[in-house]
């Protein structure tokens, strides 16, 4: 099942700005792009062998964060209120 | 908002919650700081709340208020490989009674609940906002920076909730680095099932729960494993799985769920139910090792945010923890006010009293589990063989049989030495026992 589907279901409140921001440049020196598989989302997809990142549905977990060890991801929680918003948990 | 408080919670989890309720009751004046719409909204777990004296003094006979969902009176640890799996399967209907020994439960309703009870003891709840840093004055803690306008708030104390990626902990400089290699992702579905279904299906009498773990295959051989737990009509099934081994094995945490979900053991126990959400978390598996420094001057870090996790392989356990720990430093910080001396000193309190309960006696005693856990045989040898040896022990093919230790010599050859498996069995006996 793709993650879109899976999400469908979830609530969301999405702000107008991004929480994260990927310098994708420091990706380009990244061997093993830990970023790709420990996402629970797939925010982080490997297009044409570059990394592109969307931020929409972040459940917010901060693996990506834990896990880049380039120092490529500006991570921050979404404003108050936004971002994901869990009816069961 | 530029207000003073005797004590700023950040995060109403279990453990902010709790802290922000024991320091409410004893009439500080207490704010509870939340990123989430509501509390619950951002949080996630597997869902079994296990026996939590801290929350049976706080709010007897909880069961009967709180949005739990099963009583846990059953067990189940299953190896697994792509074909076959090898359970064991335990239940004891005496878990079943006052003060039970778990309950499932979902925390967007949990936390909320809990954090009303915070609430209700006049902690003032301050939810929709969050906390991008601390305030100091002369090298102490005195107060948050929320992201609101003249969002400053200060306190003699702050205790630090803010789970497992706990961004203050690293702003307070309590913990130095975070590696992968202490942390776990873990992606979760929800999914409805009708509650006589589940019954059925897992062998439960109405309200009773079953917790089950997964290794094995589920992972690929890597380190994490799956749960799955019972709730009143739904399913919360999902891996967990190491940062450093998702990178090194180059698979998809999610991607994991799905296959774990295809398993045959699990499709037909997950027949016809729908999706209701999804979600995914952080678990700090680091141990003891990996712990930050408890406390600072005007600053305590609880649950989560303090890596005060316990994980043996068969449980997961953290909200115990956390409950336990915002206990104590609410106890902490009362004494400290008492005694009008909030520094790291008086704080220190806080750890005499952790050394005291099982949060740490725990964390101690299994210090070698993190260790143990890390071991790939655990995960891809050992169900392999565990499953391999009860295939050629059911198996019945007109060959005559052979005694059952040369079963297992049969299964093991080529793929570990004796002298390696002993080896392995003693350093489990070690760490476990
Ligand atoms: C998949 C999975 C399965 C688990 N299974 C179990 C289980 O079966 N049993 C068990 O006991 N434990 C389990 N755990 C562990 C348990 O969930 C945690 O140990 C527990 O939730 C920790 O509580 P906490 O209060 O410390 O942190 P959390 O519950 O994470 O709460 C942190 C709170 O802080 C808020 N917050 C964070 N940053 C900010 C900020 N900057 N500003 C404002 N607010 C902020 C968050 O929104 C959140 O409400 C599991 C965990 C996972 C991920
Ligand atoms: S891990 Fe970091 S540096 Fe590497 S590809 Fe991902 S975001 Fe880029
Ligand atoms: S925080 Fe979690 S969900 Fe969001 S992009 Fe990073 S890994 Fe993905």
């Amino acid at each position: 099942m793709i993650i879109e589907d899976k999400l469908r279901q979830t609530r969301f409140s999405v702000d107008e700005v991004p929480h994260i921001r990927v310098n994708s440049e420091v990706c380009q020196d990244c061997a093993d792009k830990p970023c790709l598989y420990v996402c629970p989302v797939q925010n982080y997809t490997l297009k044409d062998g570059e990394v592109t990142f969307i931020w929409h549905s972040c459940v917010e977990c901060g693996a990506c964060r834990i896990a880049c060890l380039k120092g490529a991801i500006d991570w921050s929680y979404p404003r108050g209120g936004f971002g994901v918003c869990l009816r069961y948990g | 908002m530029t207000e003073k408080f005797d004590a700023v919670v950040v995060g109403a989890g279990p453990a902010g919650a709790t802290a922000a309720l024991v320091l409410a009751q004893a009439g500080l004046k207490v704010a509870l700081v939340e990123r989430g719409e509501t509390p619950g909204a951002k949080n996630m777990s597997g869902g079994a709340l296990y026996y939590s004296e801290v929350l049976h003094k706080l709010v007897p006979d909880f069961w009967h208020e709180a949005p739990v969902e099963r009583y846990i009176t059953r067990h189940t640890t299953t190896f697994l490989t792509p074909t076959a799996s090898l359970s064991l399967d335990f239940k004891d209907t005496d878990f079943g009674h006052p003060p039970y020994n778990g309950f499932t439960l979902l925390r967007a309703k949990f936390d909320r609940w809990y954090a009303q009870k915070a609430q209700q003891a006049g902690a003032l709840l301050i939810p929709e906002t969050v906390v991008d840093d601390l305030l100091w004055a002369d090298g102490k803690v005195v107060g948050i920076k929320t992201r609101r306008d003249e969002g400053e708030l200060y306190a003699d104390v702050v205790i630090v909730a803010d789970g497992a990626n706990s961004l203050l902990a690293e702003k307070a400089r309590l913990r130095d680095k975070t590696s992968p290699a202490d942390f776990a992702v873990a992606a979760k579905e929800l999914l409805a099932l009708p509650r006589r279904t589940i019954e059925e299906r897992f062998n439960l009498s109405p309200d009773e729960g079953v917790a089950s773990e997964f290794v094995g295959s589920c992972t690929e051989g890597i380190q994490g494993g799956a749960f799955l737990y019972t709730n009143k009509a739904s399913i919360s099934i999902g891996i967990v799985a190491n940062l450093n081994r998702l990178r090194e094995s180059k698979l998809s945490i999610a991607e994991l769920l799905d296959s774990f979900k295809e398993h045959p053991v699990l499709k037909e126990l997950l027949k016809g139910a729908t999706i209701k959400e999804y979600s995914g978390h952080l678990i700090p598996e680091g141990g003891l090792k990996a712990m930050p420094r408890l406390y600072g001057d005007g600053i305590i870090l609880v649950g989560d945010a303090a890596g005060l996790v316990y994980s043996t392989g068969l449980v997961l356990e953290g909200m115990n923890f956390a409950i336990a720990s915002g206990f104590a430093a609410a106890e902490a910080a009362k004494k400290a006010r008492q005694a009008g001396d909030f520094s790291k000193k008086s704080l220190a309190y806080y750890e005499t009293l952790l050394n005291g309960s099982f949060v740490l006696q725990d964390l101690k005693n299994f210090r070698r589990t993190p260790g143990l856990l890390a071991k790939s045989r655990l995960y891809e040898l050992y169900p392999a063989l565990a499953c391999g040896t009860a295939h050629r022990l059911f198996r019945v093919d007109g060959q005559p049989r052979k005694r059952w230790l040369a079963l297992v010599k049969d299964e093991m050859r080529g793929r570990i030495s004796l002298l390696q498996a002993v080896k392995d069995i003693i350093k489990a006996w070690r760490a476990l026992l």
